[in-house]
């Protein structure tokens, strides 16, 4: 099963590239991806352990959460597809189609890897999957954001490369056999070199983190999500940089396994407040909304690195906040697509007044903001609410206090972009007949939406359950054993 | 006989000859050049022809095929070939001297096996990942950053040495497929902007900030 979990979209990616038709080609996407969700569906309602290839993938149960995310968000965007590539008739798609099933692969490939290399690679394949899709519009611009983002995460992937080796070294200088599986790693972290084990968390945080975009590392962020189109920029945002998130997680639980923890933790609250606050910093003035939202998602990685940070009973919010993340990122990125595409613009000098040009897709915008910024009762209200009680429970007094103040300054300074975008009157210039509102491009915003609110209010028992079981899955591979 | 710690500081010697070459196609011959030394090494850790594919390979990938992909990406070029990193040569020579001081001293607090083959192994590979890494962040046009990486590379390279015997699949996968993948599909990319960019934009490529 977990095998298939992979195989299915490489194969689906494989029929979209020999599939003839422009026209057609972009129908296999709605279907390779339900394939996948489908699946999901049944590995993370069974029981039984799933593993396949000798133990190199398994599915664990925090893995199950971030295959959830992923899955739905995909499916969700691939619903979008269609009718977003019905509207670009003159664009050849065969490549971005493919493109986007395989990173679905390389996705599940990174969430199910129980081996130190193998997720390494899946982790560079996500990058190599994704870059071509960037330069869908195939102009400078967008060739220049996909240089900066080969280029940057390629460093990023190199120096986790070199981490991955120094923490083989620790186990061999240790004296132990050479293993880079993740439950060999756990059960013998305490045995491992602590001074090479050190220098390994810290190339593989900078090295995972340039790939997940936290700052200082995030330099490829607004280029690339500025310039991909929407549905693109959903899935690096909801859905690739969760999966770098969820390997920098394992990595960060074998340094406190192996009595790094200190250090390892103090570092990831640091690069997460400051992500927080670089994001606040950028968001201020910002003139182009897609832009924005680049910096929203280096926010948001930062709640992420900063709850694991914490650890304990914050572990349940970041969790939660995974799958939140997907859902609000993708009706953000989605709904900004929209406005972008029929007002001929991404600037808010020329955008304003979405909300009555646009009766569907600007108040989606709108209402992603919202989502975006933990109001409630959307599902990232629970989930950062959890996250900060928790800091304050642990007694990180000071960095809770920051990390209200960060949140409190994303808010302004997104807010006020966002309310020149949606609110008032129409501008001049106006909005193109050719790309009016519709339901094929409206009706996936509205479910990521339904869902992101859906978790605010009620968060159904299935869910519950694999979270409940992932939190103490995590909480048990870091204690003293 | 060359030791392995001789072939090595001939490789962080050439960091600085990399650092300081002022045309193109002098950095473009040094980088395979220090390829091929690094291709050379796994002969000196003792395991005979086993060693044969890896070192044959990364020689192939290193010293020929990847010099002469970016060979072939410059003779299209309009525009000149000399090397004009940020804030001079002086400074990246400065620059790179600082992080080999550095990787020395890091180097040094990190402690390795008695019997390994050489001690200079991880301050050479943590000086060349600085040193590529410097040439990427100094240099705006995307051929020289594309040989940053390679350096970078280099860097990590350097330091699987330690791991050939024990996981051998580890580095073999890791180094050839980052490598091969990385720059073959930033090599189309180089092909692309020559395509559609003009010289000057192809200078720095600048247009997207805050």
């Amino acid at each position: 099963m977990a095998a298939y979990l992979v195989l299915a979209p490489a194969v689906a990616a494989l029929l979209a590239l020999a599939a003839p038709s422009n026209r057609w080609r972009p129908w296999l996407l709605p279907i390779g991806s339900a394939v996948h969700l489908a699946l999901t569906a049944a590995v993370v309602r069974s029981p039984a352990a799933i593993s396949a290839w000798d133990g190199w993938l398994a599915l664990d149960a925090p893995g199950k959460v971030f295959l959830l995310a992923t899955s739905t968000l995909h499916f969700l965007c691939m619903l979008y597809a269609p009718g977003y590539l019905a509207l670009r008739p003159e664009r050849p798609n065969r490549v971005l189609c493919a493109c986007l099933l395989a990173s679905l692969s390389m996705m599940t490939l990174v969430i199910l890897s129980q081996h130190l290399g193998l997720m390494w690679v899946a982790v560079e394949a996500t990058t190599l999957t994704t870059a071509p899709s960037i330069y869908f519009n195939h102009n400078a611009r967008s060739l220049e954001a996909t240089w900066k983002y080969l280029l940057l995460c390629s460093v990023g992937i190199a120096l986790a490369l070199l981490g991955s080796f120094f923490l083989a070294y620790s186990a061999i200088y240790a004296g132990l056999e050479p293993t880079l599986s993740f439950e060999g790693l756990l059960a013998h972290a305490p045995e491992l070199s602590r001074p090479w084990l050190h220098a390994a968390f810290i190339l593989l945080l900078v090295g995972y983190g340039t790939k997940m975009g936290l700052a200082p590392m995030h330099a490829w962020k607004p280029d690339a999500y500025g310039e991909a189109p929407g549905l693109v920029g959903a899935l690096l945002a909801g859905g690739v940089t969760s999966c770098v998130f969820f390997a920098l997680l394992r990595i960060h639980q074998i340094a406190v396994r192996g009595g790094d923890g200190p250090f390892a933790s103090r570092a990831m609250i640091f690069f997460g407040l400051l992500s927080m606050a670089a994001a606040a910093a950028f968001m201020v003035r910002q003139r182009d909304f897609k832009r924005l939202l680049a910096y929203s998602s280096v926010e948001h990685m930062g709640i992420l690195a900063f709850g694991a940070g914490i650890g304990g009973a914050a572990m349940y919010g970041v969790l939660l906040h995974v799958i939140n993340n997907a859902l609000t990122k993708g009706a953000l990125f989605l709904s900004a697509g929209n406005i972008h595409r029929a007002y001929g613009s991404k600037l808010t000098d020329n955008v304003q007044g979405a909300m009555r040009a646009l009766p569907l897709s600007g108040p989606l915008f709108f209402l992603g903001f919202l989502a975006g910024c933990g109001s409630p009762p959307f599902g990232t209200f629970v989930s950062e609410f959890s996250i900060i009680t928790a800091a304050f429970r642990q007694r990180h007094f000071a960095a809770a206090t920051l990390f209200l103040a960060a949140l409190l300054a994303v808010f302004f300074g997104m807010g006020a972009v966002v309310t020149t975008v949606t609110m008032g009157r129409p501008s001049a210039a106006g909005v193109k007949a050719a790309f009016p509102d519709g339901l094929r491009t409206g009706a996936p915003i509205l479910a990521l939406i339904g869902l992101a609110f859906l978790l605010g209010v009620y968060i159904p028992p299935v869910l519950s359950d694999v979270l409940k079981e992932a939190v103490v899955a995590l909480n048990a591979n870091v204690a003293r054993r | 006989m060359l030791s392995l710690t001789t072939l090595l500081e001939l490789v962080l010697l050439l960091n600085f000859f990399i650092l300081g070459a002022s045309r193109l196609r002098t950095v473009v011959n040094l980088v395979a050049v220090q390829g091929m030394l690094l291709g050379a090494a796994p002969f000196w850790l003792g395991h005979g022809w086993r060693a044969a594919p890896l070192a044959l390979g990364t020689m192939a990938v290193k010293g020929v095929l990847i010099p002469r992909l970016l060979l072939y990406a410059m003779r299209d070029m309009t525009i000149g070939h000399e090397v004009r990193p940020a804030g001079g040569f002086i400074a990246s020579l400065l620059l790179g001297a600082a992080g080999a001081a550095f990787a020395l001293w890091f180097g040094g607090t990190l402690p390795l096996r008695e019997n390994e083959f050489s001690q200079l192994i991880v301050p050479a590979s943590l000086a060349t990942t600085f040193a590529g890494f410097l040439m990427m962040m100094t240099r705006a046009r995307t051929i020289s950053q594309s040989l940053g990486y390679l350096v970078l590379e280099n860097g990590v390279y350097i330091f699987s040495l330690l791991l050939v015997e024990a996981v051998p699949a580890l580095v073999e996968t890791g180094v050839l497929l980052d490598l091969i993948v990385a720059v073959f599909v930033m090599g189309i990319i180089i092909q692309n902007i020559n395509r559609q960019l003009d010289p000057v934009a192809l200078q720095h490529l600048s247009a997207l900030k805050d």
